[in-house]
């Protein structure tokens, strides 16, 4: 096995798409979680709290629907695609900062 | 610029499966750098975020979410942003097929979408403003516009950004560098959407949960 | 005495002898530095070699001499301060006045003193540790540094005109807010900050970019350098808050410039959303400073103990493990603020946590000099001073994480004490051992030994005496930001004792910048590029690298390569092999990122001032350069192997 930078890469076997099928797929997922979303909250289909955390869960599944459909998440040149622990991370201190923030500001009831 | 990429002497490979954007290092680079400020966008859209969440309740003597929020402007401006995101995708399926106009025509397509949508923002918010609801009414505004503001001018950034890379193209062709700057923008592009899809559940939609 | 009124000309602030001093300097020292330009013929040098370079080790440089010139100004702060708390009652000093000083003395020290310092040794340092030739993005390390040099010049021009900054570093709203500091202080502050701030990201990104994608062939994330893992171990921190910071700052300009209520009193606005938000950044930045600090331990411990670093895995798990840690501990600023129990249980015992690997960390360091064969030169004896210094801090540390107990310290002189004690106890002492043990390796020269011990001694006896005494005061019930106090109070003598202390480190402060002076013109010259018999790479190149750092890219095969080499006798196969050179790629100066700093300085001073038109374009003026960069195709060169092979024999390395 060859010893170069590439061979190392995600992308080693890497064939160029003939039609574009994840990027219409990924379309159709994404307008499928959305229209679902609207439907959820604006057909008055569930209570406040069920509805709010089926939107949320269908907008976090969004993501990764960007992600790997369109952009291309784990490709690396040479090595493993540490930007995918970035992203981790990201979306870890992001969580942090909503989640605690909420928490730490409603004593006093000044956040809901 | 000449693309030196470095093997390791006698280990060339014969072809390259890589696409274009990867096989130089100074481009491979630049992507992977791109992810790291994604990160920190991330960052900072979450931070504006919680403090939206945080104050989305403060409406003072101005209107909440519920009596505000126009449904069908957000709706249309949500799947034309979709939309784009997918347009985005294919120039960046045509830029890897090696066709500059494949890949300008796309572009095109996604910055006259990007520039619709900021313009349905623009009149959305000049309408709530005619309303009285202004960013100095209270707090739950102040927040809103900002959040939803931050995202509007990075699209209006991105749409300038797109195109100069589509004149880069057409003086260009399709080489390493201009590659990398499509797919580049795309990250960009798609990752304002995934912005998008939070406003829309976290400011919209749950402003209009009864 | 009487009290220093400040009042207005125009935009010039007059009424007090200090500042017209200021003034009288100011105007000086830029005539001075115009003359001797000129004179000496030096302004197409200066452009050519420093203000169009995108070459790390001159940015590093940059970085280190604003770090000191901030250091002297930050400090003259604290002189004053401590000359007016010397004894009760003194007034030379109107409280106005006072609270420009001890705001502007805190933002100057973090963010233009010890930030600058730390880019500066990674600048200098890591791509050398790591076998690279320069950073990922060349051109955005320019930019950073420039951006970085704007924002320092922004927020130090308000001092004389417009009006310092005057509610704390930390800037708390409503105090900040439009109705309780009207004038263009503030906004000098936040947007002098946010232009930094965009440099301090960019660097993150940087460097995380070099360090997982640049190293030299062989050398796995587990052979690096511990410096090189304390960076990383930074530079995730600096990505991940700063933008919070961003934010925070953003939000209060934006209350503020447009009138909105995020932190106001009214209409809903929640000031202590601001707190919050500026702890989310405020506690990862103090990890920030002190982690390159470890990193610089580690490798002088090491280096000058003759012996390998003691638990290589636990000091990078610690590193990394303090980094994430970090950023679940910010309540702990603001127990007192009304979170609840909860939220405040939950802080104090992550704060106590993250004791443990800071703990950790220094057991290895004392490990790795047990039974080591210890030569005492400065960078070491800097280090040995941390520790005791450092660990006391870290204890009252614990005292103030318990969340109870906070109530008692919290914003008093106990709380001083501790901070100052981390950050110059740790920080401090860090930057000025990587100062002495990476001298050699940028100029060419060692600084003296004597004249170091003199500053050493000055600055390590100076400190406690100044700082310890204030913990005492803490306890006794004096607060912080006291611009003067009553007699009577019992606090006087321990306050006197303080000021002599202080006094005592800007003297070690003079005898520093003596030993610079003196080791330029009588300094031992490094001829080798390895006067302390170092362990990694950076030391197995000349003094100072050539502009391209690495002829040839080594390959790596062990942990600290240099010293491996060097017991095995085989250090010459890091020479080399004019076979083996190539043409090597390099990036082209560029003027953009000095352009860049200037139009966001414009743009920073309109929009202090509320001229916004001017401020706009400004900004249009940045944008342009955005663009010009985009559509420049021919940013680099290749050095010619004839002059590379040149080079290397010059050096005596071929």
């Amino acid at each position: 096995m060859l010893n170069t930078p590439e061979s190392k890469s995600s992308l080693a076997s890497h064939h160029t798409e003939r039609f574009p099928w994840k990027g219409i797929i990924g379309y159709i997922m994404s307008i499928i979680l959305t229209a679902f979303s609207m439907w959820i909250v604006l057909g008055h289909v569930a209570q406040y709290g069920t509805a709010l955390f089926i939107i949320l869960g269908l907008a976090v599944l969004q993501i990764f629907v960007q992600l790997f459909m369109f952009m291309h998440v784990t490709e690396s040149d040479d090595g493993p695609p540490w930007q995918v622990l970035g992203l981790l991370a990201g979306l870890l201190f992001v969580a942090t900062i909503v989640g605690m923030s909420m928490w730490i500001m409603t004593f006093n009831g000044q956040a809901s | 610029m000449a693309a030196i990429v470095e093997y390791a002497p006698g280990n060339v490979p014969e072809h390259d499966p890589r696409p274009l954007e990867y096989t130089n290092k100074d481009d491979s680079l630049k992507i992977f750098g791109f992810w790291i400020f994604l990160a920190t966008d991330m960052i900072l859209f979450g931070t504006l975020f919680a403090t939206f969440v945080v104050l989305r309740t403060h409406v003072a003597t101005g209107p909440s979410g519920q009596q505000l929020f126009d449904i069908q402007g957000f709706i249309e401006e949500t799947f034309i942003l979709l939309t784009s995101s997918f347009t985005g995708g294919m120039a960046t399926f045509f830029m890897r097929r090696g066709s500059v106009r494949g890949t300008v025509g796309w572009l095109l397509v996604t910055a006259v979408l990007g520039a619709s949508f900021v313009s349905l923002e623009i009149t959305e918010f000049l309408h709530y403003i005619a309303l009285g609801a202004t960013m100095q009414t209270s707090a739950f505004l102040s927040a809103f516009y900002t959040l939803v503001g931050t995202h509007g001018a990075h699209v209006s950034l991105g749409i300038v950004w797109m195109l100069a890379i589509v004149i880069q193209l057409l003086r260009y062709g399709i080489t390493a560098a201009t590659a990398r700057k499509v797919f580049v923008v795309n990250l960009y592009w798609h990752f304002l959407d995934v912005v998008w899809v939070f406003i829309f559940t976290v400011v919209y939609l749950t402003g209009v949960i009864k | 005495m009487p009290s220093s009124h400040l009042s207005h000309w125009g935009l010039l602030v007059t009424g007090d002898p200090l500042i017209y001093g200021a003034d009288a300097s100011i105007i000086l020292a830029s005539v001075g530095i115009v003359f001797v330009l000129t004179y000496f013929k030096k302004w197409k040098w200066l452009w050519k070699e420093w203000l169009t370079t995108v070459d790390h080790k001159r940015i590093g440089i940059m970085y280190l001499i604003a770090a000191v010139l901030m250091l002297f100004r930050a400090g003259t702060d604290a002189l004053l301060m401590r000359t007016q708390l010397a004894l009760p009652n003194e007034h030379f000093l109107g409280p106005s006045h006072y609270d420009q000083i001890f705001t502007t003395h805190g933002t100057v020290m973090i963010f233009f003193m010890a930030m600058p310092f730390i880019f500066a040794l990674m600048n200098i340092a890591v791509p050398l540790q790591i076998g690279a030739r320069d950073v990922a993005f060349p051109y955005l390390n320019a930019v950073s540094f420039w951006l970085f040099f704007f924002g320092a010049m922004l927020l130090n021009i308000s001092f004389v005109i417009g009006g310092s900054p005057a509610a704390g570093w930390t800037s708390y709203a409503p105090l900040a807010g439009l109705h309780f500091s009207p004038g263009p202080g503030e906004n000098f502050y936040l947007l002098a900050l946010q232009i930094t701030g965009i440099g301090s990201i960019a660097t993150g990104i940087n460097f995380l970019a070099t360090i997982f994608k640049m190293r030299a062939p062989g050398m796995t994330l587990m052979k690096m350098p511990l410096f090189t893992w304390s960076i990383v171990a930074t530079n995730i921190l600096i990505i991940f808050a700063f933008p919070a910071l961003a934010v925070a700052l953003a939000l209060l300009l934006i209350d503020r410039i447009a009138g909105a209520h995020f932190f106001t009193i009214h209409a809903g606005g929640l000031p202590m959303m601001y707190i919050n938000m500026f702890w989310i950044w405020g506690h990862p930045e103090v990890y920030i400073v002190i982690l390159p600090a470890f990193g610089v331990f580690s490798e002088v411990v090491a280096t000058f103990s003759r012996k390998t670093i003691f638990g290589y895995k636990a000091m990078v798990s610690s590193l990394l493990l303090i980094s994430v840690a970090s950023y679940f501990v910010w309540a702990h600023h603001f127990f007192t603020m009304g979170g609840g129990v909860s939220v405040n249980s939950f802080f104090a015992v992550a704060s106590m946590l993250i004791g443990i690997p800071t703990g950790v960390k220094v057991f290895n360091w004392m490990f790795t000099m047990y039974r080591g064969r210890i030569r005492m030169k400065m960078p070491m004896l800097w280090t040995i001073a941390f520790i005791p210094c450092f660990v006391l801090g870290g204890a009252t540390g614990m005292m103030l994480a318990v969340a109870p107990a906070d109530y008692q310290y919290h914003n008093s002189y106990f709380l001083v004490a501790h901070f100052h004690e981390m950050l110059i106890g740790g920080v401090v002492f860090g930057m000025f051992a990587a100062l002495y043990y990476w001298w050699p390796k940028m100029f060419g020269f060692l600084l003296d030994e004597k004249w170091g011990r003199w500053a050493f001694w000055l600055w390590n006896i100076g400190f406690y005496v100044c700082f310890e005494p204030q913990y005492a005061l803490g306890l006794m019930g004096m607060q912080r930001r006291m611009y003067t106090y009553p007699a009577g109070m019992g606090w006087t003598a321990l306050n006197f004792i303080s000021t002599i202390g202080a006094f005592l480190m800007g003297l070690g402060f003079i005898f520093m910048v003596w030993d610079i002076v003196y080791s330029i013109f009588k300094g031992e010259r490094d001829l080798t590029g390895d006067p302390w018999d170092g362990r990694t790479l950076e030391w197995s190149l000349p003094s100072p690298a050539p502009h391209y750092n690495f002829a040839v890219i080594p390959t790596i095969t062990d942990r600290d390569q240099w010293w491996t080499l060097k017991e095995q006798g085989r250090q010459d196969t890091l020479r080399p092999q004019t076979e083996d050179i190539k043409p090597i790629h390099m990036p082209k100066n560029s003027a953009k990122p000095f352009l860049i700093g200037i139009a966001f300085f414009t743009a920073g001073f309109g929009f202090v001032f509320g001229w916004y038109v001017f401020g706009a374009i400004a900004l249009f003026g940045v944008v342009v350069l955005l663009l010009a960069r985009s559509f420049e195709y021919h940013s680099d060169y290749h050095i010619p192997v004839d002059e590379v092979i040149h080079t290397e024999t010059a050096l005596g390395r071929l």
